[in-house]
């Protein structure tokens, strides 16, 4: 460590190549990055055409998101999370090789005002509960009643295969599975449905 | 591994940490997969966010015996025995009806300690919960309850319907502002930073004091008294919005005073330990080893970094 040890008004310490905590790169991801992520499967949809492969394209830009963070928080999360897709998508093209013509959209015609703090994140604070209903509503049936004996009734994994007459092993699927719709209902709102098996 | 294997993998690591019983082995099987990839990291920091809002969904929850293992509740005792008190109530009224009357009013939202929470009301106003916080908001009835902590308000005016924050016989009439509550034992901090409101002992209208910003109110059980604080103070003391605190000349016991309060692992001063040097300087609020660090390279103190405290020590 240096001997010199300044602090800016960013709160940021002036060390080369300080790693953040991990805690606040997750406060970040969630409270920042998150309630981005309808802005980022609709960037993705318009620009991609294979829908098979979008799930996989967020997954990776969150990684990569992450993966940046960890060095510094990015300033902008819109904008870099942008930015972050758009270079996924041009390295998946050029990797390719054989470009499907369309495969990528006029990557520029899409009209985000990256740098406004958007309406986001109070809009999503304002309507949780009425998001997270109707995403509930939207879950398959089985799956739904799952969550709800554990999330809202606070059920454990027995009661809840009593009482839909089930195996517990099952009742773990229905569960598992809600998880991932909600998340993505909730979060993204265009995501299709995953049925369980 | 694709994205939905991922998935997966992290909703099944969810679902049984949800269920309790979550054993040390549990959580090193968790980290060890987490550290694998940003991608794992990803996809279960998603999936949990999601989860602990779900939470949220318990406003719907029918009448029913409490779950098998309830959120632990401060207000629990009060509660059981106001229920005591009124069993024949309940009675004529029937289970449903009880449960809405002994609920307290609206709805509850509460950080751990080190925590930070920003919650948009309906109308564009928002409450910031500092760490270890709680507070109940009723957004339509524009009231709210600081039942500990600290919070920072920031409310759009209606003249109509003035917004009241009530902390223990206490009360806070805005009147179009944005103002900050700090809860304390003893005694209640309320700082104005914009606009104007009032402060009020709900018993002894007497007791009673209208703020204007930079105004500081420190309210005890007796007495109410209204200091000044410079703009440049108050936005220090919200530095914790942004996840620093700000220390302007701070003794060093101030300064540690302000870290314990948001971290786990506590900073202790030692009975030799130069605690009126003060300091200078901005710091990520949840880091008391960089803390720790810098107040050693600064003020020449003798600073042990040991795995639940640090010792400062002359």
């Amino acid at each position: 460590m240096g001997e010199t040890f300044e602090f800016n008004r960013s709160g940021k310490p002036q060390t080369p190549g300080a790693a953040m905590a991990a805690s606040d790169v997750k406060h970040w991801f969630v409270r920042e990055v998150l309630p981005l992520e309808a802005m980022l499967m609709h960037f993705l949809h318009q620009n991609w055409r294979n829908k098979a492969e979008i799930e996989d394209l967020r997954q990776d830009v969150y990684a990569h998101v992450l993966e940046a963070a960890k060095t510094e928080i990015p300033d902008r999360p819109k904008a870099f999370l942008i930015a972050t897709a758009r270079n996924l998508l041009i390295d998946r093209v050029r990797h390719n090789q054989v470009v499907p013509i369309d495969a990528v959209n006029d990557l520029d015609e899409l009209n985000i005002a990256l740098d406004q703090p958007g309406p986001e994140r109070s809009a999503i604070a304002r309507d949780v509960l009425r998001r997270l209903q109707a995403a509930i509503d939207l879950l398959p049936p089985r799956a739904r009643e799952a969550v709800l004996l554990r999330r809202i009734e606070g059920l454990s994994r027995r009661e809840i295969a009593e009482r839909m007459g089930v195996t517990e092993n099952t009742v773990s699927d229905h569960i598992t599975a809600g998880m991932r719709a909600l998340a993505d209902i909730y979060l993204g709102e265009a995501a299709e449905l995953r049925r369980t098996p | 591994m694709s994205a939905a294997e991922i998935n997966a993998i992290a909703a099944r690591f969810l679902e049984r940490r949800d269920l309790g019983q979550w054993s040390d082995a549990d959580q090193a099987e968790l980290d060890t997969w987490l550290n694998q990839a940003s991608a794992h990291t990803a996809a279960f920091w998603r999936l949990e966010a999601v989860w602990q809002d779900a939470d949220r969904l318990s406003a719907l929850r029918s009448f029913k015996p409490q779950p098998a293992n309830p959120e632990p509740r401060r207000q629990t005792w009060p509660i059981l025995r106001r229920a005591v008190a009124a069993a024949a109530v309940i009675a004529a009224i029937g289970t449903a009806g009880a449960y809405y009357l002994f609920q307290p009013e609206g709805e509850r939202y509460a950080t751990p300690l080190g925590g930070r929470e920003v919650i948009t009301l309906f109308d564009g106003s928002q409450v910031e919960l500092n760490t270890d916080t709680s507070v109940r908001i009723a957004p339509a009835k524009r009231m709210a309850w600081v039942e500990k902590g600290e919070a920072y308000f920031q409310i759009k005016h209606d003249a109509a319907h003035p917004f009241v924050v009530s902390v223990g016989d206490h009360r806070i009439v805005d009147l179009g502002t944005k103002f900050v509550v700090r809860d304390r034992p003893g005694r209640l901090e309320v700082s104005l930073v914009e606009g104007k409101a009032r402060v009020e002992q709900v018993n002894d209208a007497s007791k009673s004091a209208v703020l204007t910003p930079g105004d500081v109110v420190v309210a005890t059980a007796t007495e109410l008294s209204v200091t000044k604080k410079t703009e440049k103070h108050l936005s220090s003391e919200l530095g914790w919005r942004r996840g620093v605190l700000i220390f302007d000349y701070t003794s060093l016991a101030d300064a540690v005073a302000e870290f314990n309060r948001y971290n786990q692992k506590k900073i202790v001063l030692a009975p030799d330990a130069p605690k009126h040097l003060t300091m200078v300087g901005t710091f990520p609020i949840n880091d008391v080893e960089l803390f720790g660090r810098v107040a050693g390279l600064v003020l020449k103190v003798h600073v042990a970094n040991k795995a639940d405290k640090i010792v400062i020590s002359r």
